[in-house]
């Protein structure tokens, strides 16, 4: 709510902090790093911690494969395994796979449309440190109980935490209470970024960026955007009826005083359908930004792409039942979403025709960002159709609650967006980091990856159809699956090891990587028209777009044949933006000042959230927090020196 | 400056300011918020296995009189804005004061009906009913209470002669966010009081 004062006015603090804020606006020194506003450096800040928080989850992924190798293992007790569980799945999905999203929208989504930043730059940072606040305050929760002697405080419901597992009487600790809080905080995260990057991709465009010469990335990004400020809500407030049921004895989900426990399963999966797709919108996007860059063709069907991506956000809330199947709603209910959710394959299997298409006829460039995203187009297939064979009713009846669905979400989640981000990193991290990724290392990442993915995941399919339940902490033998789980945590371990080729692969690169120079890939979106890395201003000049792949057209025209040729001979290699040291390296660009009010707002949320359960008193230290850096916010002038 | 980002003044693709397209997104996001605390209210309606009742406790012509305090409270908020619009700063203040003032009256309406209830047994975890009215109302007055804080710190600021017409943005957004409560609060007073089964 803060509103934004466009008076120049500082408190003591502020001035006292002024000439650190001086140097920030240099882009160095610690202080770039506290105050940071510059969309470049928040998104290299949302994607370490992602992937820090990548490593956490793939570590307990790996605990709960070891423990599954054979039957009646003795790794970890049923308790740890439940709480490892489900920090492991609200992990991935709230603090690996959204951040990394949000990571790659911050990193390019400016950039693509030609803005200098986002609109919002304090909301921007402020959006980065509650998700940081977040997932601290989620993984604080191992430490409740005392851990060194194997008790886990983390959350034991699962990550969808249904109801009446989440209730005090099934999960007495205070678990369940740091999951729906750090959740809740994160979900602020989300719809702070959320918010900001529909205004950014709306309102700053550069000339002649009309919304259908935009980017497929950029167009997913908006999707995305809108289904995170829909969805979230729902979620909060799914989440606010299980804290007060859990901390204030109230009754939503309580059937002792009538209170019916599908109610959270309704809201949950209403949240949680749009969900899966803010998780794979933006990997659809990725990918449709690499499929034509390596094909040396503009991506076939753009219209019937981007169309495509709005109907499934569209789409996507009218089958949130096919999670419910069994729950006994009745035929009328399970048949109209077994429909829709047969339908909302088609927009799907649309995106995945158009992204064959594309590579068709095209002179292909097997790089490593391509092996990525071919890789993605082939793995996100097969969950798709495993997915269409759980609109089925009947067959899903006999699906439920076995690994044959732990198989389909790790299709989509793993081998789609998970592979679409890899294929991100090896197109994109040359742009900010100035050093090319070594080849040979990715295409060895790439290999070991996609076996390790496909040795973990597909036996699934089998022991699941065998009857193997999920969320089992072990298993007798002779039921037939003791082959299946050992090939999969063979699998889960072949996919650590490319996670490490791929650590080197950046260690490496950083330290002697190929520089990568404006345009490695022979791009076609304006994010290659600048430096690697690009100033902080992004663009000397705002460019002047006057058509789809704004960079390909300056650089190549077409013969009779529909073949591309250079424009004029060297043309294909020269920069438009590369004259640009010659003038004045960006002086006189005013751009937006640092601040750290938004990390100080943003440390309010754990705090009153740690109050909530353990000290009232610390809500209103929290709520204070809170308030002064809203109000330093506001009152703070948004660009240094600013008078208007 | 023209160039600057994130200013009140920067020229935008569609030509809406950012700050109120900002707001409006916000005001979306918010009815889904309420909306999924009105379902789960409507959805537990009669389902209280044990009293008190809503008809045992609703005060009709009570919290009709509150709704129409809130309602007047838009009227002047219009007027607050009107007033910065036409450069008059004497007038929005003025206004500004007294949207805060109903604002506030209607916060204690419902402080006053909240302990009321409570007097005749009605607690978050009595019922389901208590449990989905407490929520709801609640966090509409939660938010009320936001609204009476941005009021009241536009007023204070504008007595620092630090909002003119220029800056009617400020008070444009506030009101934004004020007229959705407001407008919310209809929706709750119709579903919840006026319309029982």
């Amino acid at each position: 709510m803060a509103t934004e004062w466009p008076q120049t006015r500082r408190t003591g603090l502020a001035d006292a902090l002024r000439g650190a804020r001086e140097m920030a606006d240099q882009h160095y020194g610690i202080w770039s790093w506290i105050a940071p506003v510059d969309h470049k450096r928040i998104g290299v800040m949302y994607g370490v911690t992602a992937f820090i928080f990548f490593l956490a989850g793939g570590i307990e992924a790996l605990l709960l494969r070891t423990q599954l190798i054979v039957p009646n293992a003795g790794v970890l007790n049923h308790d740890q395994y439940n709480r490892i569980l489900t920090m492991h799945g609200t992990t991935m999905v709230f603090l690996v796979i959204m951040p990394l999203s949000a990571a790659f929208f911050n990193l390019m989504t400016p950039l693509m449309i030609g803005a200098r930043d986002v609109a919002f730059p304090r909301l921007n940072a402020f959006s980065y440190w509650v998700f940081l606040a977040g997932g601290i305050f989620l993984n604080a929760s191992f430490f409740t109980k005392d851990i060194f002697s194997g008790e886990l405080g983390a959350p034991d419901c699962g990550w969808t935490c249904y109801s009446t597992l989440s209730s005090k009487a099934f999960s007495p600790g205070h678990g369940v209470d740091f999951w729906a809080l750090g959740v809740q905080i994160l979900g602020i995260a989300s719809l702070a970024s959320g918010f900001n990057f529909i205004v950014t991709i709306l309102n700053m465009r550069a000339p002649g960026m009309t919304l259908f010469r935009m980017p497929l990335f950029v167009w997913m990004t908006l999707v995305t955007s809108f289904l995170i400020i829909f969805a979230m809500p729902v979620i909060a407030v799914a989440l606010f009826e299980l804290i007060f049921d859990r901390l204030f004895n109230a009754n939503f989900f309580n059937p002792d005083k009538g209170g019916n426990p599908l109610l959270w399963q309704h809201m949950f999966w209403l949240f949680g359908h749009p969900e899966v797709y803010i998780l794979i919108l933006p990997a659809m996007g990725i990918v449709s930004e690499i499929l034509p860059t390596f094909s040396r063709k503009p991506l076939f069907g753009y219209p019937f792409v981007v169309f495509s991506g709005i109907a499934i956000g569209f789409m996507s809330w009218g089958v949130w039942v096919h999670h419910m199947y069994t729950t006994g709603l009745g035929t009328v209910a399970n048949s109209a979403f077994g429909i829709s959710t047969i339908l909302i394959g088609v927009p799907t299997g649309v995106k995945v025709l158009n992204w064959m298409a594309t590579m068709w006829g095209g002179s292909l460039s097997l790089k490593a960002p391509m092996m990525f995203a071919v890789g993605f187009v082939a793995m996100f297939t097969i969950g798709g159709l495993s997915g269409v064979t759980h609109s089925v009713v009947p067959s899903d009846y006999q699906q439920q609650d076995t690994y044959y669905v732990v198989a389909h979400f790790h299709y989509v989640l793993f081998g789609g967006a998970i592979f679409a981000l890899f294929a991100g990193f090896y197109y994109w991290l040359p742009k900010f980091t100035g050093k090319l990724l070594d080849d040979r290392l990715g295409q060895i990442h790439f290999w070991l990856m996609l076996i390790g993915f496909n040795l973990t995941f597909f036996p699934m399919h089998i022991s699941g159809l065998l009857g193997m339940p999920r969320r089992i902490s072990t298993y007798s033998e002779g039921q037939g699956w003791d082959i299946w789980n050992m090939l999969s945590t063979i699998g889960a371990f072949t996919i650590a090891t490319s996670i490490l080729i791929f650590m080197i692969n950046v260690i490496y690169s950083l330290r002697r990587g190929e520089a990568a120079g404006y345009d490695p890939w022979d791009g076609r979106t304006l994010e290659w028209t600048i430096p690697s890395p690009p100033p902080h201003y992004n663009f000397e000049k705002i460019p002047v777009v006057h058509a789809r792949d704004p960079f390909w057209h300056e650089k190549y025209t077409e013969d009779e044949q529909g073949r591309p040729i250079p424009v004029v001979a060297g043309a294909a290699n020269g920069h438009p933006d590369e004259a640009h040291e010659e003038h004045g390296g960006g002086h006189g660009i005013h751009m937006p000042s640092p601040s750290y009010f938004p990390l100080i707002a943003a440390l309010g949320f754990p705090i009153m959230a740690t109050g909530l359960i353990y000290d009232y008193a610390l809500v209103a230290v929290g709520a204070a927090v809170l308030f002064v850096g809203i109000y330093g916010w506001a009152l703070e002038p948004a660009t240094e020196g600013e008078e208007a | 400056m023209a160039q600057a980002v994130g200013t009140a003044h920067l020229e935008t693709s569609t030509g809406l300011d950012n700050r109120k397209l900002l707001m409006w997104l916000f005001l979306g996001s918010e009815c889904l918020f309420f909306g999924s605390l009105i379902a789960a209210y409507l959805l537990y309606r009669d389902r209280s296995v044990a009293g008190p009742y809503p008809s045992d406790l609703f005060d009709i012509p009570f919290t009709s009189v509150s709704a129409f305090v809130l309602l007047m409270s838009s009227v002047s908020m219009v007027l607050a804005l009107a007033a910065i619009q036409r450069g008059n700063v004497r007038g929005m203040q003025i206004w500004l004061f007294t949207t805060a003032t109903l604002g506030l009256l209607f916060l204690s309406g419902q402080a006053f009906e909240f302990t009321e209830f409570n007097h005749e047994g009605l607690s978050l975890s009595t019922n389901l009913f208590g449990t989905t009215f407490f929520v709801l109302t609640g966090f509409h007055g939660a938010h009320v209470t936001i609204g009476v804080l941005i009021l009241l710190s536009l007023f204070t600021v504008s007595l620092q002669g630090r909002i003119q017409q220029k800056d009617s943005l400020n008070v444009e957004l506030a009101g934004l966010y004020w007229h959705f409560v407001d407008i919310v609060w209809i929706v709750i007073f119709t579903l919840v009081y006026l319309i029982q089964p």
